[in-house]
């Protein structure tokens, strides 16, 4: 079993292998800098290309106590085909849904190559024994979700009980087997962006293969500031280890032009190279419509009236 | 096969992210064929009888033509703010003055994508620039100095400040808009007339600015504009009939200036060159810093007087700062002034882009490292690529003299004593910045550092409220805030 090491009172990491400085985030110049990036005007070609990358990229999500499987089929129907009046729109990346709806989805997107996430690990609080956050994340990989979505126990690192919240991140990494792990950090209840930071480096250090914002349950979610921070440790990481771990900005984001801006920020921040459903995704739901929307407005001219687009 | 290559194999990684062209339109700004001179409120024709072309710097396509003043056309401009002071404006009540700067501000605001386009068409600046800078803070010149017209006595209790007269104004290419209103706004709110002289490479936003003033219905006389060069500006500022000269501009010019004034009498202020220290200490937010450093130096093509051109880099973050900067400056778009994505645009005259050119090649001769990240120029203007020198030394042409351009020079340290030393160590004096997490720090480096303007953990941030200005022979009085009223005042 691995063991965390031990983190030194002036929370560094271990050095092997070896991790960006810790360092520090300024609050003013990172929203100023996120600011000024969601300005970048994209039109036309470029718009087109980043709403068709965005579907893409999306993590179509239902997490809700009422979901049922008939609420999840019809999501993965979507998923596959998410405009049946325009096949050149392309499937999203990955239908996410609780544990136990996760045969369902899976039944119903077999073979089309839209993957299946599922949230784990006493979603959305994290607040129960680790025991049963292992048991957990380890069942959701035995029913053959592809990703697994787990929350990192907020509690305990708010206490600075940095060490306990590795220790989580990697024994669950261990318990996910093949399956991709995604950590989310709660940014919402983090409070600072130094925290963010922190909470980034410490999932990387986990084993995470992608670090999320939010759960969706807390206000604020995912923001571009938050994001932007969360895109700069992933930097910082990839430049001291070559390791490259993708991002997944989730909740809030309901818009096309949110999700372009999104894009920006990851563009100017990563580069081409991470503009892929591997290395990036968006934890949404009600944005696929509006990026639907915005791509048939692209191609034809004309806004369409929402009726012309599935609820699902 | 692994379930990541699967998976790649599905999403092919795009080879490029090109924002199509988002171009700001031009039909919003008129221009004349030709600008006469604007004296008494009227559009007069120049006795001189000379014009000459405002160019585009980025396409160099000529705008329009402007006239050069004489030293007559400049007295009869003198004479008219003279009998504009003598006639009323220096009477009416100060709450009437607050009034007509309020207009303009408001105006301002009004017309502001008007004038950030005829900016960035004029000057080369981007439009994110003019419209997101230049623009705002012109207007919220006029708004904050607008506050103070009625309250002349509280600025300065006990001393019973009066307007001085005229004042003669001489601006700078670099900020075109924004240095009129930062001399305009608080000469007129402290009642006094004005005679400004725009640089001869951007004269347009100022005479834009004169239907402004019409239409504010500012009383005639109260500001002329006379464009010209080098010539009318000297007439001016020998001018018996103006009692304070303002000046922004180079410190070669600043010292004409001082000497054609010397012993007349008339009040000087002087804001001219600067070569600021930024020093980025080890517990710098480094991502931030980096923003920090490219604001600093490339913020309007590094044609800002306090741009943050000399780097210091403590020794022990050096390479991780050198390699996130210059992964940044990839990232930089430099092109037309009117794409609302740009973020660098054309430098803003042949001579300026020479003198720039001459430098870079002096620090590449001394054995500086240069680094140009791959950026495709257009064929037409003038352009320079941002450039950052490594492996700097203080006795470097390109550490000591201001560059005025894109260009970027990067020397390290080893303790914040040896900071302040090399920071200290020239002969301006205009502004720094410093990025560390410490308070404590912070305190004390802006106690020790000898600049006008110290910014912390941030660069190039300007307000209204704040004043500014240099030690040194980065000139000398403060405009902006309460202290930039001072130089228009006489106290008793």
């Amino acid at each position: 079993m691995a063991q965390a090491p031990a983190l030194p009172g002036g929370f560094e990491l271990p050095l092997e292998p070896r991790l960006p400085r810790i360092g520090s985030v300024d609050q003013v110049a990172v929203e100023e800098r996120a600011e000024s990036l969601s300005r970048r005007s994209i039109k036309r070609e470029s718009k087109l290309f980043a709403l068709d990358l965005a579907v893409r990229m999306m993590d179509l999500t239902t997490l809700e106590g009422a979901d049922t499987p008939g609420k999840v089929a019809a999501l993965s129907s979507k998923a596959m085909r998410p405009d049946p009046s325009d096949l050149t729109v392309p499937p999203v990346a990955a239908v996410c849904v609780y544990p136990n709806l996760v045969p369902v989805a899976l039944e119903r997107v077999k073979g089309s190559g839209v993957l299946v996430a599922s949230v784990a690990t006493a979603f959305p609080s994290g607040q129960s024994p680790l025991e049963i956050k292992i048991e957990e994340a380890a069942r959701v990989a035995e029913m053959g979700a592809d990703e697994i979505d787990m929350v990192i126990d907020r509690g305990a690192f708010l206490a600075g009980n940095y060490a306990r919240v590795y220790d989580e991140v990697r024994r669950i990494k261990e318990a996910c087997g093949d399956a991709h792990l995604k950590v989310i950090l709660e940014t919402g209840e983090l409070g600072t962006y130094d925290n963010v930071r922190r909470a980034s480096l410490l999932a990387i250090a986990g084993g995470a293969d992608f670090i999320k914002t939010s759960t969706g349950k807390i206000q604020p979610a995912a923001t571009l500031p938050v994001t932007l921070v969360m895109l700069e440790a992933i930097r910082d990481v990839y430049e001291e280890t070559g390791r490259r771990i993708g991002m997944k900005p989730a909740g809030g984001i309901r818009h096309a032009k949110q999700a372009v801006q999104y894009l920006v920020l990851l563009h100017e921040t990563l580069g081409v190279e991470w503009m892929t459903p591997d290395l990036f995704r968006f934890g949404a739901s009600s944005l696929l419509n509006d990026c639907l929307l915005q791509i048939r407005k692209e191609k034809t001219g004309r806004y369409q009236s929402p009726d012309y687009f599935t609820l699902d | 096969m692994t379930e990541i290559e699967k998976r790649q194999d599905r999403s092919p990684v795009p080879s490029a992210f090109d924002y199509a062209p988002a171009p700001e339109s031009r039909e919003i700004v008129t221009l004349e064929d030709r600008y006469d001179l604007f004296i008494g409120g009227e559009w007069v024709e120049p006795k001189s009888g000379e014009y000459a072309p405002t160019i585009s710097p980025s396409s160099e396509e000529p705008l329009a033509e402007v006239a050069y003043a004489g030293a007559e056309d400049v007295g009869t401009a003198v004479e008219a703010a003279g009998e504009a002071f003598e006639d009323g404006w220096s009477d009416i009540t100060p709450a009437e003055r607050a009034k007509y700067l309020y207009r303009i501000a408001r105006i301002l605001q009004e017309r502001s994508r008007e004038f950030a386009v005829l900016e960035s068409l004029d000057g080369g600046k981007p439009i994110r620039e003019s419209r997101d800078v230049d623009l705002p803070l012109s207007a919220a010149h006029f708004f904050y100095y607008a506050g103070w017209a009625d309250k002349l006595e509280y600025a300065f209790p006990n001393r019973k400040p009066k307007a001085l007269g005229v004042a003669g104004q001489i601006i700078p290419w670099n900020f075109p808009l924004l240095m009129l209103s930062w001399k305009i706004a608080p000469a007129l709110a402290s009642g006094n007339t004005v005679v400004l002289k725009p640089a001869e490479s951007t004269p347009l936003t100022a005479l834009l600015f004169c239907d402004v003033v019409r239409q504010a219905e500012l009383p005639p006389g109260v500001v002329n504009i006379v464009t010209g060069d080098g010539r009318a500006g000297a007439e001016l500022v020998k001018h018996p009939g103006v009692d304070k000269v303002a000046f922004t501009g180079s410190t070669d010019v600043g010292k004409e200036i001082q000497r054609a004034v010397a012993g007349t009498g008339k009040k000087l202020t002087l804001e001219l060159g600067g070569k600021a220290a930024n020093i980025i200490f080890d517990d710098a937010p480094l991502d931030q810093a980096v923003e920090g450093i490219i604001n600093g130096i490339y913020f309007n093509q590094g044609h800002v007087c306090c741009a943050g051109s000399r780097l210091l880099v403590q020794e022990s973050i050096y390479e991780q700062v050198i390699a996130k900067l210059k992964r940044r400056m990839g990232t930089l778009r430099v092109g037309d002034p009117l794409d609302k994505n740009t973020d660098i645009g054309a430098i803003n005259s042949k001579e300026q882009l020479e003198k720039i050119k001459e430098l870079v090649a002096a620090g590449e001769e001394e054995g500086a490292e240069i680094f140009q990240p791959p950026c495709r120029l257009p064929e037409k203007g003038w352009w320079f690529a941002p450039t950052v020198f490594t492996n700097v030394a203080q006795s470097y042409r390109v550490a000591q003299e201001e560059i005025f351009g894109p260009v970027l020079s990067v020397l390290t340290f080893r303790t914040p004593d040896e900071a302040v030393e090399k920071a200290n160590n020239t002969p301006y004096g205009l502004s720094a910045g410093v990025w560390t997490e410490k308070g404590s720090r912070i305190l004390s480096m802006a106690q020790r550092l000898r600049a006008g303007v110290i910014w912390a953990n941030t660069y190039n941030r300007f307000d209204p409220a704040s004043p500014f200005g240099g030690y040194k022979e980065s000139g000398f009085g403060r405009e902006g805030g309460r202290h930039g009223l001072e130089p228009y005042m006489r106290f008793e």
